[in-house]
């Protein structure tokens, strides 16, 4: 039986190149913890176990070819179990968007990062519960029930992405593909304790990811390091025939393992006052300067930026997301998929399989985005809210000017409890303050684990870069995780 | 400015969304307090700044234009609540 506890996606890597353990072994031991633990978590929405045997024998046959001669370089998700939030496409397996407008939703293609991993040789243990259409930040808005946090079981994992992150922090996968369009990979990963890696807008194809707010979506990974991050962001980065804004550029390399002592030397480190204001959980404050110091002493050097229109980036991202997302989901009307609520004239039908079949918060942002684009209203909201962007994406590019990464909190405060901020939509929203602006100026954003609140619950910090430099903020993450063990920190399930 | 009811059914009723009473009600409440929060904007100098619309990311460019194998009939048929003769069924749009 394998140890899975331990075991990161490199090291995994590792040990099926020299035989230590097959990929058929290491997917079994996934399984079984999965079937240990999901009762208690409910990480996943569809499990295929069926598929991933047959892809883990498959990789075996791969590996023993390769021992004969292994000059080749292999993928490094070879015979790796991963899992896959349920808004990317694979084929054949059913995709909700944890929405009943989409139950029983079979994709017939998969989606061009899910192709990517299933080529290299990935093994897929299952779909990852999500807010639906990733609109949330707690698993809440699920159709399908909440995923718990593994290091409390009553509080939420975050979200959207909050499945993928509590399987990997929980150990069931060795990493996992998330989406991030307001927080949606960096939050959880900051709940959860795991390293969350957002890259930069059109850095990852977006074909066969359901649409929610097409100016800011973005795939992305769920990973116990940052290593583990960067290796699959590698395998999945890169242009795309089927996605116009997927950029033409090579996908960032490897940071080095071994930098000496000062691996940071000379790295300028950019602190903005803004992400340090009220309403900011003092033990998180207290976590993110302490790691910040830790990058000095790795050789980094701090120093403050500006960044003033931070506080207009909730107000703008609220107006925008909604507004893509209410066009994007006029798409689902019961006519080509989904199910359809029986109703005499096809307007009815409209109107009655998305009322009844569309949760309170896909609602709630489709009112709020239609209000914003409507006759009269456009030039006030919209209008207003996309020259408010410029002004944010400037902030950061003045900034860019002076240092190479931002360091930030994730989130304001750690997990909270399930059902704390059900009723009020706008408390749910302030979650979001601090991950909106990478977004917005579609920055690459890598969240991970910096310490612990006195409730046990992980700390995280995020770094911020200029587009396309991934590679600076996995290289600053690395050297921050081969200094300290937050990220190798487990909960007790 | 609180919404009316009115209002929030002609949102709804732009939206293609059947709303009951009580989410008309909850919905004039929440989206009145998010616009409310919301009006900061206004107080912000966007003089002169161009909208962020339309931006593509740096590197991105469009294919060439040739045909290419899609997806069979079948395929995009399948997950469709009511098909006939190889088409979506809906009801009769014109009496």
């Amino acid at each position: 039986m394998v140890e899975l506890s331990d075991l990161t996606l490199m090291q995994a890597a590792r040990a099926l190149r020299s035989g230590e353990f097959s990929s058929r072994e290491l997917t079994l031991a996934c399984l079984e913890r999965i079937e240990r633990l999901e009762p208690r978590l409910h990480c996943f929405l569809s499990l295929t176990p069926e598929l991933a045997l047959a892809q883990a024998d498959e990789a075996d046959l791969r590996l023993a070819e390769w021992r004969k001669s292994p000059e080749v370089n292999l993928p490094l998700v070879l015979g790796i179990p991963v899992a896959i939030k349920d808004v990317l496409c694979l084929e054949g397996v059913p995709c909700t968007c944890g929405s009943r407008i989409l139950e029983n939703f079979i994709p017939p293609y998969d989606a061009t990062v899910v192709r990517r991993l299933l080529s290299a040789g990935a093994v897929p243990l299952g779909k990852t519960n999500t807010d639906e259409f990733a609109m949330g930040s707690s698993t809440e808005n699920s159709a399908y029930g909440v995923t718990h946090n593994p290091w409390d079981l009553e509080r939420v994992p975050g979200g959207s992405s909050g499945g993928s992150a509590a399987a990997v922090a929980a150990r069931m996968a060795l990493a996992a593909l998330g989406t991030d369009t307001g927080g949606s990979i960096r939050q959880p990963a900051a709940f959860c304790g795991v390293t969350g890696l957002k890259p930069t807008y059109g850095r990852v194809s977006r074909f066969g990811l359901v649409a929610y707010g097409s100016s800011l979506d973005v795939a992305g990974v769920l990973a116990q390091d940052a290593m583990d991050a960067a290796a699959v962001l590698s395998l999945i980065a890169g242009s795309d025939s089927q996605d116009a804004t997927c950029a033409d550029l090579p996908a960032p390399e490897l940071p080095l393992q071994d930098e000496g002592e000062r691996p940071l030397q000379g790295l300028r480190l950019g602190v903005p006052d803004e992400y340090f204001v009220g309403g900011l959980q003092p033990e998180v404050e207290a976590g993110v300067r302490r790691a910040i110091e830790t990058l000095e002493s790795l050789g980094a050097v701090a120093r403050a930026v500006s960044l003033p229109h931070t506080p207009y980036a909730l107000p703008v991202y609220y107006l925008i997301a909604p507004a893509e997302a209410s066009a994007n989901l006029a798409r689902y009307d019961g006519i080509r998929y989904g199910p359809r609520q029986p109703a005499d004239n096809l307007l009815e039908i409209y109107r009655r399989t998305r009322g009844e079949l569309f949760g309170a918060e896909v609602k709630r942002r489709i009112m709020l985005g239609t209000y914003a684009l409507s006759a009269g209203y456009y030039e006030a909201y919209y209008g207003k809210a996309q020259k408010a962007r410029t002004l944010i994406r400037r902030d950061f590019e003045a900034a860019f000017n002076q240092v190479d990464a931002i360091a930030a909190p994730v989130a304001p405060t750690t997990a909270f409890k399930i059902g704390e901020h059900a009723d009020d939509p706008l408390a749910m929203y302030l979650e979001d303050v601090y991950t909106l602006p990478a977004n917005l100026a579609g920055l690459p954003g890598l969240a991970f684990p910096v310490g612990f609140d006195q409730l046990g619950l992980p700390i995280g910090m995020q770094l911020m870069g200029a587009p396309f430099q991934e590679a600076t903020l996995i290289r600053i993450a690395c050297a921050y995780q081969g200094a300290t063990d937050w990220h190798r920190r487990l909960p007790a399930l | 400015m609180p919404l009316t009811i009115a209002e929030v059914e002609h949102i709804a009723a732009l939206a293609r969304l059947e709303l009951s009473p009580e989410e008309k009600a909850l919905f004039r409440e929440q989206l009145s307090a998010i616009l409310d929060y919301f009006a900061q904007l206004q107080a912000l100098d966007t003089e002169d700044i161009p909208p962020s619309s339309g931006w593509a990311p740096e590197g991105s460019r469009l294919r060439e234009d040739e045909t290419q194998p899609g997806l069979t009939l079948d395929a995009l048929l399948a997950n469709a609540p009511e098909v006939e003769q190889d088409q979506f069924r809906v009801p009769p749009i014109l009496e």
